[in-house]
């Protein structure tokens, strides 16, 4: 197994202070406050590490494009986890939460920012209390405060639970819900890192990417940037559920083919490799691959793109041959109905028509020409494009992708009424 | 004072979390704290958010009724109607699907004797979907109170029902 960044996980009483400084813990902040902020900076740019919440934003480019000359730059780790199929910046949350304060730390130091905020989804109590309970540990320890380490550098944390809402993970609408709005999605520009947390600049990074910048630090940008592949520099925490013999989170290098993630980490498929049907390999708002792709595909950024799908935030949903797609489509389809926050008119009609229609053909209700009506409203009318955040796209994209790949699928449920598979 | 209005009142326990919890954020944004705080009084109302749980925090917060309002109607977890002792909250996104959530749902259904969205008449249980808890390599998974239960079976989660205080 791969264990670079997330080599204390497995420890036992990885959570606390002591396990932590055991093991390294909190000499990259020692380490970073002995460099200049643009020297920092510089190595977390060397690295070329990406957002791990999705985007895949370079980080580095980030941190470095914060005004120089404020005096109230913040820092917000977006924890607020949701994504469906993605779990693993819990286990950073609840296993390795010192190393996440301090990859923010670093962060603040970097961005010249004094306060941070973690916000954390409403529904992660236990997860919330564990890393309250470390950020007093590191106050206690004096790695967060006033005088950081007695280096002179200010930097206060907070924890912020959010209360249910998936849009939330947008970072402008999650920077809305911290300043204890609804969690709407502003209109950019301004991006938040000219306009942020109470109209100040403010980086807003993934759990997963700040908790790697202390390696980043300790060992160098180079040393990052050399594991991974070109352009998908370093580790990532794939989290692999469904239809697998070992579900879990496991950490390998990006670049790694799909079917040795599945079949060396993850314990292969259930009833082998021959059940496989497809696999969603980040998330459930980027398209399926089917098996035949599957066979190939190495998981990273440029080559899931190739593939006509998405890295987006690493979670590898795996379906066996038993899974009627139609069924499966219409399941995500409710969730982003649900979740659309509706304010733009082309996301809150668009996910209600595609539901609609994806539900009538489970139900064996289908019309001649549904198929082809989804694919237009995913096309054209659907909300690509059209709306102030990618909630939007995350109802058509799965939808365009699953009818791609298994259209005899969806033309079976119209003209039998019924599934061909399950 | 009525029964009632008594209720609507924040101990000093739960006044002193919140002092807490403004610190946190600058002075002149104490409205950051709207979200905990209405945790907190739901916590100590008894589960869910009455008009006049809201109007308290309202006038506690020195906020406008309405700016209350529309953050508590948009968070699912805030409930504005009562809830059940145990709160019983089922994913079935797709990763709990693919593990076998129908059926633990059917389990709930079956054991609890209510259906999505109810309440026990005794006031014990109101069971729920909800979408994705974000555990999905432990799925299936149930949200009960502040707690997840992983890795479910039908046997399991109707064990877990028996052993709720």
């Amino acid at each position: 197994m791969t264990q670079i960044i997330y080599k204390n996980i497995h420890l036992e009483n990885s959570h606390t202070l002591a396990v932590y400084l055991a093991n390294g813990g909190y000499t990259a902040l020692e380490k970073a406050l002995g460099m200049t902020d643009l020297e920092v900076i510089e190595e977390v740019k060397i690295s070329n590490i990406r957002g791990r919440g999705g985007a895949g934003f370079p980080a580095g480019e980030k941190w470095g494009s914060m005004p120089k000359d404020q005096r109230s730059n913040r820092v917000v780790c977006n924890a607020d986890e949701g994504e469906p199929g993605t779990c693993k910046d819990r286990v950073i949350l609840t296993q390795d939460p010192h190393m996440l304060i301090e990859g923010m730390v670093i962060c603040g130091y970097a961005a010249r920012a004094h306060q941070g905020y973690i916000y954390i989804r409403g529904e992660f109590y236990r997860e919330a209390e564990r890393l309250q309970a470390a950020i007093d540990e590191a106050y206690a320890a004096g790695y967060l405060g006033d005088n950081v380490l007695g280096k002179g550098f200010c930097f206060h944390l907070a924890v912020h639970r959010g209360a249910g809402a998936y849009v939330c993970g947008e970072r402008s609408a999650l920077i809305e819900s911290l300043e204890g709005k609804k969690g709407q999605p502003r209109l950019k520009p301004p991006r938040p890192g000219i306009v942020g947390l109470y109209g100040e600049p403010t980086v807003v990074n993934n759990v997963e990417t700040l908790a790697a910048v202390p390696g980043i630090i300790t060992h160098g940008g180079a040393w990052y940037f050399n594991l991974g592949v070109p352009n998908s520099s370093g580790t990532k925490l794939f989290s692999v559920s469904g239809h697998v013999n070992k579900p879990g989170n496991y950490e390998v290098e990006l670049g790694v083919p799909l079917k040795v993630l599945l079949e060396e980490y993850a314990g292969g498929v259930r009833g082998g490799w021959d059940n496989l049907k497809g696999v969603i390999p980040g998330g459930s708002s980027v398209p399926i691959l089917p098996k035949e792709v599957c066979e190939t595909v190495t998981m990273d950024y440029d080559a899931l793109k190739k593939a006509g799908t998405n890295l987006g935030s690493g979670a590898v949903i795996v379906l066996d041959r038993s899974v009627c797609i139609v069924r499966a489509m219409a399941r995500l389809c409710h969730f982003y109905r649900h979740e659309s926050c509706g304010r733009c008119s082309p996301c809150r009609e668009g996910s209600s028509w595609v539901t609609q229609i994806v539900d009538r053909l489970e139900n064996g209700q289908g019309r001649p020409g549904d198929v082809d009506l989804l694919m237009d409203l995913a096309n054209e009318a659907g909300p690509l494009g059209l709306t102030i955040c990618a909630l939007g796209e995350g109802v058509v994209n799965p939808v365009r992708g699953a009818i791609k790949a298994f259209r005899e699928e969806f033309e079976y449920h119209v003209t039998h009424g019924r599934c061909m598979v399950a | 004072m009525s029964a009632l209005q008594n209720s609507l009142q924040f101990s000093e326990a739960t006044v002193r979390q919140a002092e807490m919890i403004f610190k946190r954020y600058p002075a002149e944004r104490r409205e950051s704290a709207l979200l905990p705080v209405l945790h907190l009084a739901q916590r100590e109302f008894g589960g869910w958010l009455s008009q006049e749980a809201l109007d308290y925090v309202a006038a506690f917060m020195g906020m406008p009724p309405l700016r209350v309002y529309e953050v508590a109607t948009f968070y699912t977890m805030y409930n504005l109607k009562p809830v059940g002792k145990h709160h019983v909250r089922v994913c079935t996104n797709i990763s709990c699907w693919l593990c076998g959530s129908d059926a633990i749902v059917q389990t709930l259904q079956d054991k609890l004797h209510l259906k999505m969205g109810e309440t026990s008449a005794d006031g014990r249980f109101t069971l729920d979907h909800v979408e994705c808890l974000g555990a999905c390599v432990n799925a299936p998974i149930v949200h009960i109170g502040d707690d997840y239960y992983e890795n479910l079976t039908p046997d399991k989660v109707s064990e877990i029902i028996d052993q709720l205080p």
